[in-house]
């Protein structure tokens, strides 16, 4: 590494800074990759003014090539705001890394202009290169992991929307499944069910399964988990809205709910609650 | 040694346990919760497990052992209370314990075992027709 001769690069870009942040915004704008839709001139402006003098004085710091030591903390941050500033705003993993990238070719450029001796410009270029090459990839890492973040928060968002434990009647909980039941899902539920089962203190609960596509043996297994687990807490379940179709391929599969209520709907299964709970539903005595 | 209390309120026997259950307390447990039944001639017995956090597979199948015990000896068991996590953990550890008779909390439970301990001398048709 070049490391002696961080310095003489730049010392040669903060010269003429002001330059440089010109060439770099028209590379920047010029480049596919600029999205005027999505960001304007003047933030542009601020952002690359921000990062030049922060990569700047990483380097008056002493930094060397190696982007992960303490001088490099405020440049890696402000390239971390940048890119999940950006991942939230739409732009494209490539459209974020050329905001670094784009620096290059007036760096070049003015690296070229100042220093004659071929063998002196190699190696400024080289060491220049490296660092801005780095910090290139980071953005790219850090867009990444924003990313990432946001898929499992919207995960995490839809586990617990999609498990909704309602209250019908004093007593009487409701789990309405909607959706494919997967390990995870069905954990969740659970958990979900047993907590709602203590907090509402309801000795009955109804699982309602028309809104699941499919139920094979592991769906099947998941569900009489939760029962079990329910009875163990003192209350009981009854798992309502299993479709014809849903009948005849449990049958076909030899699946069993043995020892678990089961009703083909929501109003059966309220029904047997009611009758479970000693409740009696009437009409009223008409008037006339 | 450390004991689990067994307090006699009437008919019946309540045990609440309040401590971390370890074999040889849960042993100590199964054995005198069984003498008490016989001394007293309970006809219930209320097992309040609300602060048990932690369960394993031997107090599983004890709980479960101390029922059939105690209803040799004419006395009902019910569980009350079962944490949510300690209900999942006995699932997934493959004791349903289909037999073991449960409630939500110590008021239900008693009601449960009023019922239970009316119905055993009234007749077996009673219990039937609660479902």
């Amino acid at each position: 590494m070049t490391t002696p001769s961080i310095n003489t690069w730049a010392k040669v870009l903060a010269k003429d800074s002001d330059a440089l942040v010109k060439d770099w915004q028209r590379e920047q704008k010029a480049a596919i990759s600029a999205r005027p839709d999505l960001m304007t001139d003047s933030e542009l402006r601020s952002e690359s003014v921000e990062f030049l003098e922060l990569l700047l004085a990483a380097v008056d710091d002493g930094a060397s090539a190696d982007i992960s030591a303490e001088p490099w903390a405020p440049s890696r941050e402000f390239l971390g705001d940048i890119s999940r500033s950006r991942a939230t705003q739409g732009f494209s993993p490539t459209e974020t890394a050329a905001f670094v990238f784009s620096l290059k070719q007036p760096a070049f450029a003015l690296l070229q202009a100042e220093l004659k001796n071929e063998a002196a410009l190699l190696g400024e270029v080289w060491s220049f290169n490296v660092i801005i090459d780095k910090l290139g990839l980071y953005t790219t890492e850090v867009f990444q992991l924003s990313r990432e973040d946001i898929i499992r928060r919207q995960q995490a968002e839809m586990l617990e929307l999609s498990t909704p434990v309602v209250q019908l009647w004093e007593g009487i909980l409701a789990l309405p499944l909607v959706g494919t039941l997967d390990s995870e899902r069905a954990q969740v539920i659970m958990e979900n069910l047993l907590q709602g089962i203590v907090d509402k203190g309801s000795g009955v609960a109804i699982i309602d399964i028309t809104g699941v596509p499919t139920v094979d043996t592991q769906v099947a297994q998941h569900l009489i988990k939760t029962v079990s687990a329910a009875r163990l807490m003192g209350a009981q379940c009854i798992i309502s809205g299993i479709r014809p179709q849903i009948a005849r391929t449990m049958a076909q599969l030899g699946v069993s709910f043995e020892g678990v209520v089961t009703t083909a709907s929501l109003a059966d299964a309220l029904a047997h609650a009611f009758r479970l709970r000693n409740l009696h539903v009437s009409q009223p005595q008409s008037r006339s | 040694m450390e004991r689990i209390p067994i307090l006699k309120m009437g008919d019946f026997l309540l045990v609440s346990i309040q401590v971390d259950m370890d074999d040889r307390l849960a042993m100590s447990l199964q054995d005198h919760l069984t003498d008490r039944v016989v001394k007293h001639h309970a006809r219930g017995v209320l097992l309040d497990i609300s602060t048990l956090e932690m369960v394993d597979s031997f107090i599983g199948r004890l709980l479960g052992s101390i029922a059939t015990m105690t209803r040799v000896l004419g006395a009902e068991t019910v569980v009350v209370g079962m944490r949510p996590a300690v209900a999942i953990t006995l699932v997934e550890l493959g004791l349903s314990l289909g037999k073991l008779r449960t409630a939500l909390n110590v008021e239900i439970g008693m009601e449960l075992l009023g019922s239970l301990t009316n119905a055993s001398t009234e007749g077996a048709g009673r219990e039937r027709q609660a479902d």
